[in-house]
């Protein structure tokens, strides 16, 4: 981007907020419908919320689960190539598992693993490793042909060819996959949190929608939201220093 | 040089290719016959699919020949599988997370070669292929004659005896491949280096080669050689002369094309 586009990324972003509050205050909306962003960020100098636990506990989940995702992810993508008739036998079943809607597993989950940040941590994972292992995989078989017979005349071994060639140029098609896999991993984290849980942001929503407490919900919002692009801001800087900033195109 | 004076460098007798894809069996190519001194540069030339590239993936011992006589190297100048082969294909085929000069050293990575000195080995090829202020540039970054350059210094690194060169400026447009053609030739007199050049350009083939090889489609088959008496070192001139002319002529006929 340039730095007009990061103008109107940020000027985009204020005038929503100064709409959100404009409509409020001229429409007139009673504050547990949709409170203003002045009073949702009011919430946060509530200490009896214990912010700080929830969102801990949040970011423990998504952070956990993504982790997890890419480190399974990337190893069985890995095995899928280097494990002869492995990936006839098993990619196929991988694809059907993934049309399996994971939240609708959630309510399995709790029983099988209880319930509490683990637990959330695997709903999590669950969620968001497809992409990783299918993106994974397309990047490690997507090699042109000649390169591989232009180090094959050097006689390179088959994990020179892995670690120098394959590898690395899966790199781009991980990205992609792991962007996509940061969005999921939030929503995993937060469902596991609606289905069971006794702490954590999705956990603090329930609650206080009891209460009919717009504004502390709307804050617990702000803050997924804002551990999301945290995630997702580190992953996006990672892609600059190995992708971007060598004019790859993903 | 007459072609007595020694054993010549490459040396294919009666080379035949079947590929056999399940119960299948095609012919590749066949009737390959063809002597290369060391420090030639020798052009095989013929219409896609008459088997060009199958030659290549022989010498390289991608796929071993069906039938016929292979031989690499003579008692001056031994042949060593793998170290004394470079390749450049029509795509540069540069890694994209890698800088020019990383590169190049490819070849030297995959064959354990003494980094220092390889090192030092592509920063002179680099230099000798004209890109001397791209060497850390990444490939996206360069135009595909600048790529294909780094191409040829990385074919160069580990100094091999025998360069293979499977169309590689056909993916350029016309002037660069002209521009390509002599700078292929400087780099092969600095080099001292025997190449190969497969293309389907008849006046590329005719200018560069001090052989050409002409190959026939349907059968693939190697239908003729002809060798190139043209003045030496070879400028775009000869390129206007009657000899090239006729040259190019003749191996139209041969193509079927006249």
């Amino acid at each position: 981007m340039t730095g007009r586009g990061y103008l109107y990324a940020v000027a985009a972003h204020v005038g929503f907020i100064l709409f959100w509050q404009l409509m409020v205050i001229v429409a007139d909306v009673p504050s547990y419908i949709l409170p203003s962003p002045l009073e949702t960020i009011a919430e946060i100098t509530d200490s009896s919320y214990n912010w700080w636990t929830h969102t801990w506990v949040t970011t423990l989940e998504i952070f956990g689960g993504y982790t997890m995702a890419i480190v399974v992810g990337v190893a069985l993508a890995v095995l899928f190539v280097w494990v002869p008739g492995l990936n006839a036998s098993l990619m196929p079943l991988l694809v059907t598992l993934n049309m399996v809607p994971k939240v609708a597993m959630a309510p399995l989950f709790i029983i099988w693993f209880s319930y509490g940040i683990v637990p959330n941590m695997i709903i999590a994972f669950t969620i968001c490793f497809f992409p990783i292992v299918l993106t994974t995989y397309r990047g490690l078989v997507e090699v042109e042909p000649d390169l591989i017979n232009l180090v094959k005349a050097l006689k390179a071994n088959r994990w020179q060819i892995f670690i120098k060639i394959q590898l690395p140029g899966s790199l781009p098609y991980l990205f992609s996959g792991m962007k996509v896999a940061a969005i999921l991993a939030v929503a995993g984290a937060v469902v596991g949190e609606f289905i069971a849980s006794e702490k954590g942001l999705g956990n603090f929503l329930l609650i206080q929608q009891n209460a009919l407490n717009t504004s502390a919900m709307m804050m617990a919002l702000l803050l997924i939201t804002a551990i999301g692009m945290a995630l997702y801001g580190f992953v996006i800087a990672l892609e600059y220093i190995f992708i971007t900033r060598k004019g790859i195109k993903t | 040089m007459s072609k007595m004076d020694q054993e010549p460098f490459v040396k294919l007798e009666g080379v035949k290719k079947i590929f056999k894809v399940g119960d299948k069996e095609f012919l590749a190519v066949q009737d390959v016959t063809l002597d290369v001194r060391e420090g030639e540069l020798v052009s095989i030339v013929g219409p896609s699919g008459c088997g060009k590239s199958t030659i290549l993936s022989i010498l390289s011992e991608l796929h071993p020949a069906t039938e016929g006589k292979v031989q690499i190297g003579n008692e001056m100048s031994p042949f060593t599988p793998g170290k004394d082969i470079g390749m450049v294909f029509q795509k540069a085929l540069l890694l994209k997370w890698r800088t020019i000069s990383d590169n190049v050293l490819l070849p030297a990575e995959i064959l354990g070669l003494p980094i220092k000195e390889s090192r030092e080995r592509a920063r002179d090829l680099i230099e000798m292929v004209g890109l001397g202020k791209f060497a850390d540039a990444f490939p996206q970054q360069l135009s595909g004659g600048m790529q294909q350059r780094a191409s040829i210094a990385r074919a160069l690194v580990h100094d091999p005896r025998l360069i293979l060169m499977d169309e590689p400026f056909g993916a350029l447009d016309a002037l660069t491949r002209e521009r390509m053609n002599l700078e292929l030739l400087r780099i092969w007199k600095e080099s001292r280096k025997t190449i190969l050049f497969v293309t389907h350009g008849i006046q590329e083939a005719v200018f560069l080669g001090s052989q050409v090889a002409v190959m026939t489609s349907g059968p693939a088959r190697m239908a003729a050689h002809f060798d190139i008496d043209l003045p030496e070192p070879r400028t775009l001139d000869v390129k206007t002369t009657e000899k090239f002319g006729a040259y190019t002529k003749e191996i139209y006929h041969l193509l079927g094309m006249d």
